[in-house]
């Protein structure tokens, strides 16, 4: 394999409060190879936009820890001086945001957004950023592009404005785009142009991407290595193919038992999974998920170790029999005339009373 | 944008002549009360009384009435104080404008650097020893009455250290800008400095929660993300948005005090300008002068709240497409 891009390790984020202290990413590692794909999915609150957000030093919050490394072409992200990190944002690595309606500075006309975009990190003149920007709003499917482009924000509609941060994004050419949840805020169509507009940036770019995402529909069709995170940690991290056909972790098993079959009408956010998510107030000391899983015994007090070789997972039951245990759930399932929707972990409650 | 301009103005207009019709009624047609009596001013004679009677035209129907109001007020421009024998109102008002608009536009500058530096500071500090002493030097700010502020500096650099530190600074009064410039810059000085005080205070204060709250968007974290540095975020986003409110805030304030609202630092510091004109014909109850102030303060505010409507849309783009 070639040089990871990005290869993060044991990356800890945490948030010092009057409550107590809130881990929000707890032991985080993986990498990411040049031009590939990672989905990351989770619940909410699990820890997604944090652990991007930390590593390229957007959290300002005075009582945020980040601790690990994120190895950006061999340079450690966490701790490097803010000044060499600012070189590397918008440059080499593009972030773009969940709701596009409010990521542009309202004053301003979207080609002055993409424009500074390109002046803060090349020397070019002010009439070339300009027909840059252009054709970069072309790129991203603007129709009319040079006369759009003195358009302010509000003129422009959300999946328009959402192709405009990704124009904005591609300005530099990065090698990393990390998209935050890029399509939640779209209608479906817009959805797909947006995801259509991704995939292309990939094949004529070679950017490597990672998509944080509650959709693991938008996951199948783009990812080349999914990341499943729960409370801060991964729990399961391997191939698309083998996560979606093979799931080795309870929990990705909610996610995945929660995805409609073929034909069925496709939804579009991640169902309630029953129990609530571990609060980043208490994460537990063992595995973070056994509150909530209907196979929880007493070596899940203990944290597992994030283990495998190309498809890693962190669960304490034997790798042999996972296959048969999920099974057995859907068979509970069906027999309880719920195919398949839901019914893989049940509530904390019935475990531990 | 010319559009919307010349919509404003319209506007603008419309008001101002609206405004004019109420005071006219305020003071020819509030009932039970004698208009002729009122202009005359105490104690008038007989002689008095029809004169007025016959020039405001005051046995006629009310829009003849208003008509002649108008035309003593703009077109003769002999409106004349009954109760000080003859003046005429309209040269005293033309003469006190200059003063208060020297007072005002000079103080307007001071106390928007200075506000606009301290509520910029203030959030770029945040968190920081600054932040807190930047806003309690805005409270103090704030919180002195500006004629008690007034009367100690009066005191400070009239008398008591008028022979030592403070012999530079000329007696109280105004010197037109044309006859002196330096004079008419030394004597404002601390008139100047005394009514900046309190607005750069406020100023200050409401900035720096605007820019807080501008800091927190998602534009701002969408600047970081692109690599644009701190100072460039914090000018060139937070402050930029931040000060349409700012803007809005100064048309109001502006408009009030040349208006006549600066009464206080004029008296204090023995500036003849609009709001001591005001204020003498109120203790003397000299009617055709309030009248005329009136609609001069009338005029200022509404014009200047036509400006920031204008300069608002030109600095936030999604006004200009209402
Ligand atoms: N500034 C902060 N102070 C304290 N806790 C925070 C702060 N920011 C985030 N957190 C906590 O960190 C945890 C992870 O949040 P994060 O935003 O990464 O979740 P997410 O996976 O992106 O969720 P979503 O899908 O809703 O975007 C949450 O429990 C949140 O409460
Ligand atoms: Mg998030």
């Amino acid at each position: 394999m070639s040089e990871p891009l990005l290869e993060v390790e044991d990356l800890r984020v945490s948030f010092r409060s009057r409550r107590g202290t809130a881990v929000a990413v707890d032991g985080l590692s993986f990498s990411l190879a040049p031009g590939e794909v990672l989905g990351v999915v989770g619940e909410s609150g699990s820890g997604k936009s944090v652990s991007m957000m930390s590593m390229l030093g957007l959290i300002r919050d005075p009582n945020c820890t980040v601790e690990g490394s994120a190895r950006f072409r061999g340079s450690d992200l966490v701790g490097m001086a803010d000044k060499d990190l600012r070189v590397l944002r918008g440059r080499d690595i593009a972030m773009i945001f969940q709701d596009p309606m409010t990521s542009l500075t309202p004053v301003y006309t979207v080609g002055w957004h993409i424009a500074e975009q390109i002046r803060v990190h090349q020397s070019m003149s002010k009439a070339r950023a300009r027909a840059r920007a252009v054709e970069l709003l072309a790129e991203v499917g603007i129709p009319d592009p040079a006369r759009r482009i003195d358009d302010y924000p509000h003129q422009f509609s959300g999946g328009m404005r959402q192709r405009a941060v990704i124009a904005m994004g591609l300005a530099n050419n990065p090698s990393l785009l990390i998209a935050d949840e890029p399509t939640t805020a779209l209608d479906v169509t817009t959805q797909a142009q947006v995801l259509d507009l991704l995939r292309r940036l990939r094949r004529d770019h070679g950017s490597s991407i990672i998509l944080i995402t509650h959709d693991m529909g938008v996951v199948s069709q783009l990812a080349d290595r999914v990341l499943v995170m729960y409370a801060g940690r991964a729990a399961e991290e391997g191939p698309r193919q083998e996560v979606f056909h093979h799931p080795r972790h309870p929990y990705t098993w909610g996610l995945l038992g929660s995805v409609p079959r073929a034909r069925a009408p496709r939804v579009r956010r991640l169902p309630a999974i029953p129990g609530s998510p571990a609060s980043a107030l208490a994460v537990p000391s063992g595995c973070a998920f056994a509150p909530r899983c209907r196979f929880a015994h007493d070596q899940c007090a203990e944290r597992p170790p994030l283990a495998g070789a190309d498809h890693l997972d962190a669960c304490w039951l034997p790798r042999d029999r996972r296959h048969e245990l999920r099974h057995s759930l859907d068979e509970v399932a069906t027999a309880a005339g719920d195919p398949g929707q839901q019914s893989i972990i049940v509530p904390a409650t019935e475990e531990f009373e | 944008m010319v559009r919307f301009a010349l919509a404003r103005f319209g506007a603008a207009v419309f008001v101002l002549v609206s405004i004019s019709v109420l005071v006219f009624l305020i003071f020819f047609a509030t009932p039970g009360v004698d208009p002729a009596a009122r202009i005359a001013g105490r104690n008038a004679d007989q002689a008095t009384l029809a004169q007025v009677q016959a020039e405001f035209g005051l046995d006629q129907p009310l829009p003849v009435r208003y008509a002649l109001m108008m035309k003593h007020l703009f077109v003769d421009r002999d409106l004349t104080s009954f109760v000080n024998r003859g003046v005429l109102v309209i040269p005293q008002i033309v003469h006190a404008v200059p003063v208060t608009l020297s007072l005002v536009l000079g103080a307007a500058v001071l106390w928007m650097v200075v506000g606009v530096a301290m509520g910029t500071l203030a959030a770029a500090w945040r968190g920081r020893a600054a932040d807190p002493l930047i806003v309690l030097v805005g409270v103090v700010g704030v919180s002195i009455p500006v004629y008690w502020l007034g009367e100690v500096v009066n005191l400070v650099t009239q008398s008591r250290l008028h022979d030592s530190v403070f012999s530079w600074v000329p007696p109280l009064g105004y010197v037109p800008l044309t006859q002196n410039p330096a004079q008419w810059a030394l004597r404002l000085l601390f008139p100047w400095l005394t009514l900046a005080v309190l607005y750069a205070g406020i100023y200050a204060r409401v900035l720096r929660s605007e820019m807080m709250g501008a800091l927190d968007e998602d534009y701002v974290r969408t600047a970081r993300a692109k690599g644009v540095s701190e100072r460039r975020i914090l000018i060139k986003h937070a402050l930029r948005c931040s000060l349409i409110p700012i803007v809005s805030l100064f048309g109001l304030d502006f408009g009030a005090l040349v208006g006549g609202s600066a009464l206080l630092t004029e008296v204090v510091f023995g500036l003849p300008g609009v709001g001591r004109l005001t204020y003498t014909a109120l203790q003397n109850l000299d009617l055709p002068v309030i009248l005329g102030t009136v609609l001069y303060a009338a005029f200022f505010v509404v014009l200047s709240n036509a400006l920031v409507d204008l300069v608002y849309a030109a600095l936030d783009p999604r006004v200009r497409h209402v």
